[in-house]
């Protein structure tokens, strides 16, 4: 064999990535900093995005955006269904088992707290990509760390940001004028009005919240709950919320003996006029849902004055997606502020955009303005008061913890 | 329809466990009825099964059964050539009483539709081709049913006692017109009954089992 | 030689899989799988499963729930035979069985939630004039913590099932001439049936019995909609197990789907001793010679529970209904305020492409399975053998309860390198759809009168054009009803659709039940709605089309 010139030699090395590219099923992870490269690849795609779909709204936005994708980029986007974003988890995982790492069925995931943690710590993932997507710079991660923070977790580029949640409370301004501000306010104001107030069943994701909105509110150990849980006295830190939850249980819905699966459920009650109060995670979900004739036009909304909990969630890519370029242009077109701005429109789905609207130019801003005259919409300016959101581990030893004290009693 | 046949049964014995039920060694000659006389229980059934390729896998037979001249004990049940006739005229259900002609009408005849008509005509039923079996009165059926025998073309018959559920002047019209038919045809045809009446409009020979 | 084939066929389809999904539940319960990290077998799975919390409560209920919505079922059906048969209401009922027994599990429970909820269409009826409440009362009646609503459930949607599976096996019994003879000895008509016609009755559809025991024991649908939550059935928490983001769950729910297996297998046999118990209470009864005392209040039990169990049925189809076209809906109105058409316009662009997977993997599955009992059939009458031995083989994978099996058989599937497509689920389907096909079918085909066949044969027909031109066309009306129940089978299917399509492929069943994650009452009474009619559309057919094509054949008429 003779050697080759060493004039030809680097040529050949940069050949070789597009040689592998047109074999196919060899084809190279697809590189976001070659944007052009991956819109390309992306063409004639077909990507499964795997979102759960508890909410016609979400499903109906979701296939608004299939049909600007297939416009835009030749991509045919399928909503596959799940009613737990943790059954997609369970499938990439059962094809890792399966020893299939190149062909998997998920392309796109809707997740965010101990479902990526789960999947990252598995190797689960595609990535980086998120940081290198063109619309990415809009969220001005400098000044909004929450889009690269899922849970006290750096993203490290493994998930993109989607849109933001944030507790917020809502009640029937029928059946009651002046809602609690705080947790022990709550407390006294269910003492008071008994089966009128309730929360998902853990292990619901806003179950969850609501028990962590609690704790931050009542533990004085508050700066343990941004650590891993195994760092700290677990029993200690979370007594006053055991304490305050076997005082609260009694005057709940069904006296804490039943709980609504969901949010959503807990919503339906709300519409019988069986609760009085309640919350979700989606701020514009009340006024959404008074729209759809679920709710009295007497639905009110409120952030209490010590502020909510809140978060972003994101879409991520499986390790064994065969389409991840177009699943990267789906999370990019999912940052654009068209995209952005038709999810937040009350009439759409309402979900809040996670771009910096502060920072956008003039024109772009206006597509986000919204409608502050709904009465069954929060107040300008509610949302300001956030609470980050615990490392992930606290939701987990939470929910066992809970499931552990009040099941089967 | 007037080509004569013979029917042969050699040294048949059919045997249930240890029991044989029946033995006979016999031949039926061209428009000959046979007639073979016994209670209810005394295998006169089972004999017609034996010829016509029915026999149960329960029951174990021996001996052979000859049509011309030729074994047929080995074929199968529709390449015999012999027709058969039940106590119930058995008209198909979901097809029209010409439809029920047509069934075993051999595949290669032309003028099917013509014929029958034509046999239609020969037992009172002119016009009667398109009709459902199931509005025909028991004695129509009973033609019908014989006539669908006639026009499969069969070279002997088999007959399991065919008057039993007919009324007592219905019986013997039947009796006439079928022993008439059987004959001028030149089948040979075997008849199990218990009726002695049957066997005497039958006018061949008359073997007896015992219970 | 192909028609030889098909009973090894059907075993092959039916045991292969469930064997295989099996060993990949086994193996996992006990520490092993690798692709996990679990390279040694252990008891730690077990340990774990002992260690959640409610777990023993969570079999109790599933093992009580599978035997007393079981016994009740078997109850109310056996009571109605002996004291409705021949009367009017015997031929409403009769007429009613197969759409009761179309309907989806899952819109059935849907209906009965809508109706009994403290909020549902009962309280407000009765609301607040008889009742007094202004607002929905906090009662715990729905998701019960004993099973009662679950169980409740689970009688509405068996009754019709085990009503269905006695009138096909009753007419072997010669009932009517039993009783008259008991009656001649004085005995009183409903009496006379229990002590003559049901002890013979009840080995015939003993294997049914079975079948719904053990689907009671483990069901996740029903369970998610109806049962108790804190703990939930034990079905139910496999589901969550498997479903856990936390992978090491996994472990856990293997050694849950075959704890699971012991919890079904223990309710059949604590049934077995129950029939002992009940075999030697009804020979002393029967012995005693009783012919009169009762006779009036078993009249009573045998009408009043199928009317309530029927009338709750299909009050509840209505209460989706209404919740379909419902405005704004304050308690205690008895009907909305207005009645709106958004929910159907916002549900109809998406319900074509579930509609279209769902009608197509239901009549591929049943179509196969349709040519396979034939074929089994077939050669069951031509060779005059019966493969009695191997029908429990049949009834297989209605006696393992779906949870313990299917998920094993995903990894198995995906170790093969099968794509989740519509090919794959239509397999999975067959699982369910053939049993029930075999089961509607082989009475009426083993009914028929040999005598048509040899009356054929000797007209010269061969065994092929027999099949053809005899059997076929004779059998038609019970095959389209046999037809009609796989289709209803396959489209009622949740898990099988859910776990081998990789939720890629979305059917109207796996539709509602994910919309029901979402609570809202008035998009669930959409897709339910859909859910129960669809299978209706396959029982018309099968009564329709054979009254049109035997219009002018009298003698098809009253055909089975």
């Amino acid at each position: 064999m003779r050697a080759l010139s060493p004039r030809f030699a680097p040529r050949l090395t940069a050949l070789l990535p597009a040689l592998l590219l047109s074999t196919p099923g060899l084809a190279a992870t697809p590189d976001p900093a070659d944007w052009q490269a991956v819109l390309e690849e992306a063409r004639g795609q077909t990507v499964y995005w795997y979102a759960w779909a508890g909410e016609q709204r979400t499903n109906d936005y979701l296939d608004w955006v299939a049909g600007r994708v297939d416009e835009r980029f030749g991509i045919t986007l399928e909503h596959v269904k799940v009613g737990d974003t943790a059954e997609a988890v369970s499938r990439v995982l059962a094809e890792k088992q399966a020893g299939n790492d190149e062909a998997g069925n998920v392309d796109l995931i809707w997740i965010n707290g101990e479902n990526f943690a789960a999947m990252k710590e598995n190797d689960l993932l595609f990535g980086p990509f998120a940081e290198a997507l063109p619309n990415f710079a809009l969220t001005r991660p400098a000044h909004n760390p929450e889009v690269v923070t899922d849970f006290t977790l750096p993203t490290e580029g493994y998930e993109s940001p989607w849109g933001r949640a944030q507790i917020t409370f809502y009640y029937d301004s029928d059946a009651l004028e002046t809602p609690p501000q705080d947790i022990e306010a709550l407390l006294a104001w269910a003492r008071a009005n008994p089966g009128r107030f309730t929360y998902p069943r853990i292990p619901d994701f806003t179950g969850s919240t609501f028990l962590k909105q609690a704790l931050i509110e009542l533990t004085d150990q508050g700066e343990a709950l941004y650590a891993p849980v195994e760092e700290s006295d677990f029993a200690a830190v979370t007594a006053p919320l055991w304490e305050y939850l076997d005082a609260l249980h009694p005057h709940l819905w069904r006296s804490g003996r039943q709980f609504p699966a969901s949010g959503p459920e807990m919503r339906s009650l709300m519409g019988d006029g069986t609760l009085s109060l309640a919350f979700t995670f989606t701020p514009s979900e009340p006024a959404a849902a008074v729209a759809d004739y679920e709710l009295p036009p007497s639905t009110r909304s409120y952030v209490p004055a010590s502020g909510t909990l809140g978060n972003v969630h994101f879409v991520a890519i499986p390790y064994n997606s065969p389409h991840q370029a177009g699943a990267m242009v789906i999370a990019n077109y999912l940052l654009s502020p068209e995209a952005q701005a038709t999810k937040q429109d009350l009439e759409v789905w309402g979900d809040r955009t996670v771009l910096d609207v502060a920072r956008l130019d003039d024109d772009t801003r206006a597509l986000f303005d919204l409608d502050q005259q709904n009465p069954a919409m929060l107040p300008p300016g509610a949302l300001e008061q956030t609470l980050p959101e615990p490392h992930p581990s606290w939701m987990t030893a939470l929910q066992d913890a809970w499931q552990a004290r009040y099941i089967g009693q | 329809m007037t080509t004569p046949h013979r029917l042969e049964l050699r040294d048949v014995r059919i045997r249930l466990g240890d029991k044989t039920l029946v033995a006979l060694d016999t031949e039926i000659a061209p428009g000959e009825v046979l007639t073979v006389m016994g209670p209810s229980g005394s295998g006169k059934s089972t004999l017609l099964a034996y010829p016509a390729g029915f026999l149960a896998p329960a029951f174990q037979a021996s001996g052979r059964v000859l049509l011309d001249d030729r074994d047929i004990t080995a074929l199968p049940a529709e390449r015999r050539g012999i027709g058969l006739l039940f106590q119930d005229p058995l008209l198909f259900p979901h097809l029209s009483v010409a439809g029920n002609l047509r069934f075993g009408m051999p595949r290669a005849g032309a003028d099917k539709a013509a014929r029958v008509e034509q046999a239609l005509a020969h037992i009172g039923l002119a016009g009667f081709g398109e009709r459902d079996p199931a509005t025909l009165s028991g004695g129509q059926k009973a033609r019908v049913a014989l006539m669908r025998l006639l026009l499969s073309a069969p070279c002997a018959v088999l007959l399991d006692e065919p008057f039993s559920k007919l009324d007592t002047h219905l019986r013997q019209e039947m009796r006439r017109l079928v022993f008439e038919r059987l004959r001028e045809a030149g089948l040979p045809s075997l008849l199990v009954t218990h009726d002695r009446e049957d066997a005497e409009a039958a006018g061949g020979r008359v073997i007896e089992l015992s219970s | 030689m192909m028609l030889r084939l098909a009973p090894v066929l059907i075993v092959t389809l039916l045991v292969a899989p469930i064997l295989a999904g099996l060993a990949m539940a086994l193996l996992p319960a006990f520490g092993y799988l690798p692709a996990l990290g679990g390279e040694a077998f252990s008891l730690a799975p077990w340990r774990a499963l002992a260690a959640q919390p409610g777990i023993g409560r969570s079999v109790a209920i599933s093992l009580a729930s599978g035997l007393v919505a079981t016994a009740i079922s078997l109850a109310v059906v056996l009571l109605y035979l002996a004291a409705a048969t021949g009367s009017r209401l015997d031929r409403w009922i009769r007429r009613l069985v197969s759409p009761l027994l179309s309907i989806p599990h899952a819109a059935a429970a849907f209906g009965l939630a809508f109706l009994i909820a403290p909020s549902g269409l009962l309280a407000r009826l009765t609301s607040p004039a008889l009742t007094g409440w202004e607002r929905p009362p906090d009662l715990l009646i729905v998701q019960d913590p004993w099973g009662l609503s679950l169980i409740a459930g689970l009688v509405i949607k068996e009754v019709p099932f085990l009503l269905l599976m006695s009138l096909a096996a009753l007419p072997q019994l010669d009932a009517e001439r039993r009783v008259a003879m008991a009656r001649s000895l004085g005995y009183r008509p409903a009496i006379a049936w229990l002590k003559v016609v049901a002890p013979a009755l009840y080995p015939l559809i003993r294997l049914p019995v079975f079948a719904v025991i053990a689907y009671a024991s483990s069901v996740v649908d029903v369970a998610m909609i109806l049962g108790p939550t804190l703990p939930p059935t034990l079905a139910v928490s496999i589901l969550t197990w498997f479903s856990d983001p936390d992978l090491d769950q996994r472990f856990l729910a293997s050694a849950g789907a075959i704890l699971q297996l012991g919890v079904t297998a223990t309710a059949l046999l604590a049934w077995w001793g129950l029939e002992r118990l009940a075999a030697r209470l009804m020979a002393g009864w029967i012995a005693r010679g009783g012919r009169r005392r009762g006779e009036t209040s078993l009249h009573l039990a045998g009408k009043l529970p199928i009317l309530l169990a029927t009338g709750i049925a299909f009050t509840g189809i209505g209460g989706l209904a209404i919740y379909s076209v419902a405005g704004f809906w304050r308690f205690p109105d008895a009907l909305p305020q207005s009645v709106t058409l958004d929910h159907w316009a916002q549900a109809l662009p998406s319900l074509g492409g579930p509609l279209a997977s769902t009608a197509l993997i239901a009549l591929c599955s049943t179509l196969l399975a349709a040519v396979l009992v034939l074929a089994a059939l077939e050669n069951e009458q031509r060779t005059g053998r019966t493969a009695s031995k191997a029908l429990w083989l049949l009834y297989l994978p209605l006696i393992v309860p779906q949870i313990a099996f299917l998920f094993g058989l995903v990894v198995v599937m995906e170790q093969l390198g099968t794509r989740p497509t519509h090919g794959l689920i239509i397999f999975g389907h067959l699982l369910f759809v053939l049993p029930y096909v075999f089961l509607s079918l082989s009475e009426a085909y083993r009914r028929i009168d040999p005598r048509w066949t040899q009356l054929a044969l000797t007209l010269g027909a061969s065994r092929n054009a027999v099949f053809w031109r005899v059997r076929l066309p004779m059998l038609l009306a019970p095959l389209l009803t046999a037809c009609a129940v796989g289709l209803a089978v396959s489209i009622g299917q949740y898990l099988p659709t859910q776990l081998l399509g990789a939720g890629r492929v979305t059917t109207v069943t796996t539709e509602a039940v994910s919309l029901a994650a979402g609570g809202n009452r008035r998009v669930i009474g959409v897709w339910a709605l859909v859910q129960a009619c669809l299978p209706l559309v396959g029982f018309v057919i099968a009564i329709g089309l054979p009254k049109l094509l035997w219009s002018n054949r009298r003698g098809m008429q009253g055909a089975p």
